[in-house]
């Protein structure tokens, strides 16, 4: 029999979107280093420029190369398809600046990336974007935040850093009865370990840079559309069912009824504001997708190891991952992850008990973890969210995202999950003798 | 374009180009639980070149009002009496899958009315499974799973409908569900499988037929084989049809699948 039956998570890893190169034989996907492409004819480039006909015209708008990456992510979310973009944060803003204008509103998650929260709370501001922050658990706080000019809600899979699980089905049904989607990052977990269009959400969009990629090599970023969202029943969004004077009057949901938000962020948005993607990230990016399914696997386990690790640390007050039931998303993590709280992902945070002192004596006696600013590499890594990735917000706002002064994140990678440990053992000892000698005589050593 | 047909409202893309009554027209009929957006890669490239295109949401499907076709014959009907409120002379007739039915069982009708007749993706009899007849009507998610499978023939599509990064099993998807979810009163999938299933007037439609006849077949097709045709072709040839077969390298989802494929061969033929 020809043709595909129905190919699992693990074979569109590696097969979606890419097939050997007519060309050359090539069985890798080739990196398409070129700027643009030869027109057949006048007529075909026409064509081309007018969406009579679909091809590669210039590298901004699309290149083969980032069209298998933008395949493969759509198919492993299950979406119709997908612009891959320069970062993740240009994922959003392209996401944003497709769907609004001045004078819109948006209701976010406060459990967000702290680069992320800047944009909704000080950038878009400045171009009339108004952002009101609810907890992402507050069902009542969604409702209510939204206003007559709210055109998205948006929120983290699991927020940043306190794993706090968005309530996707619920969310998703708040924001489709005020006629607007739900945009999801889904960073943290990966469509691995959920698809958040199988949840409701109506767009996806992903930094790549991190488990995509897994291997911290590149910046990117990638926006998935679900093709569920009816713009036109809504009736809030003119820049995707009137015509648009910017692009030969195209009413872009009369041309696809279901791709609108798809071709006028490439039309427009990667045409104007050129957040595009390089074609070797997408390569680079590619490799990592292939391998995808695998490294989470050992990112889960691994992760579970090391929580049950510091959970019964005398010197840990508090380990934030949905694993424990503690955790106020334990629940919800099991009902929505593929995995349950188990795929709650593998960046997560804990407070040591301590001081401030402590907390930089522990991150400096690493020697595994490498202290930076990524997550979802294949090597382990930590941070001190306050000073670092969140350092632009106030201390209220940090508390509304559940970090604390002393809060450390980590990235579990994919080492032997035993040197991890061992590696974080050596360190809390570090932190805890850094705690003793600060502390005054007869105090606790 | 918005023209009354049969007493309701109906819907028909015009490629981006105002209906002009000196230039000669086309009529695109999409499948079950499609629209007109299915044909895009087509559609836009012929109205901009020389043709009025009027790609129809069939009655009852997304942006046409009325009642769902129960038959062939009755949307048949409702082509031509588009073809009438449209004050249409004479036009070339373009149906995939039970569309092409529909423009088959249209074109013996208005004989010389139809200029040119392009079955994409086409069979008869186009018999439905029980199977996959009762899962349209009391699981639709899983038929439709079932069809985007069937229908798909590749992982990776050339550039597509939307553009480069189209994921084409997601967008078919996701395009039957806006499509059976516009009609709230009738499974509209249930009722085009059903009328697929019940056509039997498609030898003696062929015979009537008055026009070229282009058979535009998959073939990796599976849900309608390129041998599942073959009783049409040898209709069209023992009746002395003027007719051409061209087999684009792909499946079902040809429009998608081989877009360019696709478009060159209706547009050679409208051109011949």
């Amino acid at each position: 029999m020809s043709g595909y039956s129905d190919p699992h998570f693990d074979t569109l890893a590696l097969h979606a979107g890419a097939t050997p190169d007519p060309s050359t034989g090539a069985r890798a996907v080739p990196i398409h280093l070129t700027t643009s492409f030869v027109f057949e004819s006048s007529d075909q480039a026409a064509a081309l420029f007018n969406l009579e006909r679909a091809g590669h015209v210039y590298s901004r708008i699309s290149n083969p190369t980032n069209a298998v990456f933008e395949q493969r992510v759509a198919a492993l979310e299950g979406g119709i398809g997908a612009i891959a973009t320069a970062s993740g944060q240009a994922a959003l803003h392209l996401s944003v600046a497709t769907l609004m204008g001045a004078g819109a509103h948006i209701v976010a998650s406060t459990a967000l990336y702290g680069g992320s929260q800047n944009l909704l709370h000080y950038t878009l501001r400045r171009f009339g974007i108004e952002t009101t922050f609810v907890k992402p658990g507050d069902i009542d706080g969604w409702k209510a935040a939204i206003r007559p000019n709210t055109r998205l809600l948006f929120g983290e899979t699991v927020g940043n850093p306190g794993l706090d699980v968005l309530d996707i089905p619920t969310v998703a049904q708040i924001a489709h009865e005020a006629g607007v989607p739900l945009l999801v990052d889904s960073t943290l977990t990966s469509p691995y370990l959920l698809k958040p269009l199988e949840h409701g959400a109506d767009l996806v969009y992903h930094s790549a840079t991190k488990f995509l990629s897994g291997h911290g090599t590149v910046i990117g970023g990638v926006v998935v559309d679900g093709g569920s969202f009816d713009w036109e029943r809504s009736g809030k969004f003119p820049e995707l069912t009137q015509a648009y004077d910017g692009f030969h009057n195209m009413v872009f949901s009369e041309e696809s009824t279901v791709g609108a938000f798809l071709l006028r962020a490439r039309r427009e948005g990667l045409r104007d504001f050129g957040a595009c993607m390089s074609p070797h990230t997408a390569w680079l990016i590619l490799q990592g997708i292939e391998t995808l399914p695998l490294r989470m696997e050992r990112h889960m386990a691994n992760t579970e190891k090391v929580v049950q690790f510091l959970a019964s640390h005398p010197l840990v007050a508090r380990v934030g991952h949905p694993l424990l039931e503690s955790h106020p998303s334990h629940a919800l993590a099991n009902k929505l992850l593929r995995f349950g709280a188990k795929g709650a992902g593998s960046v997560f945070s804990f407070d040591i008990q301590g001081s401030r002192e402590q907390g930089r004596a522990f991150i400096e006696a690493l020697k595994i973890f490498s202290h930076l600013a990524n997550v979802g590499d294949c090597r382990s890594l930590v941070i001190h969210p306050a000073s670092t990735t969140h350092f632009r917000m106030t201390d209220e706002a940090l508390a509304g995202a559940g970090i604390g002064p002393g809060t450390i994140r980590l990235s579990i990678g994919l080492e032997d999950a035993d040197d991890l440990i061992d590696d974080l053992k050596r360190a809390l000892k570090a932190a805890e003798k850094a705690g003793a000698s600060k502390a005054p005589q007869g105090g606790k050593a | 374009m918005k023209l009354t047909v049969q007493g309701h409202e109906a819907y028909a893309y015009t490629g981006g180009k105002p209906f002009d009554p000196a230039k000669p027209t086309v009529v695109m009929i999409h499948g079950v639980l499609n629209d007109h957006s299915v044909w895009i890669l087509q559609s836009r490239y012929l109205a901009h070149h020389g043709w009025n295109v009027l790609a129809v949401d069939l009655p009852g499907h997304c942006r046409s009002a009325g009642e769902a076709p129960a038959s062939v014959e009755a949307a048949a009907d409702f082509i031509a009496a588009l073809l009438d409120a449209a004050g249409v002379a004479q036009a070339a007739l373009v149906g995939h899958s039970w569309g092409s039915l529909i423009a088959l069982e249209t074109a013996s009708r208005l004989k010389a009315r139809i200029s040119h007749l392009v079955l994409v993706g086409t069979a008869f009899p186009m018999k439905v499974t029980p199977a996959l007849l009762e899962a349209s009507l009391n699981a639709p998610l899983q038929a439709m799973k079932m069809i985007n499978v069937f229908s798909r023939a590749t992982l990776a599509a050339p550039p597509s409908a939307l553009g480069p990064g189209t994921w084409v099993y997601g967008a078919s998807m996701a395009l039957n569900k806006r499509v059976l979810a516009s009609n709230t009163k009738v499974n509209v999938f249930h009722r085009g499988f059903s009328a697929c299933d019940q056509y039997a007037n498609g030898l003696q439609a062929m015979a009537a037929v008055t026009c070229p006849v282009l058979f535009l077949l998959g073939a990796q097709d599976q849900m309608t084989t390129p041998k599942a045709a073959q009783s049409l072709v040898q209709q069209a040839r023992e009746s002395g049809k003027t007719f051409k077969v061209v087999n684009v390298p792909m499946g079902h989802h040809q429009m998608n699948e081989s877009p360019e494929e696709t478009l060159k061969a209706i547009q050679e033929f409208l051109q011949a």
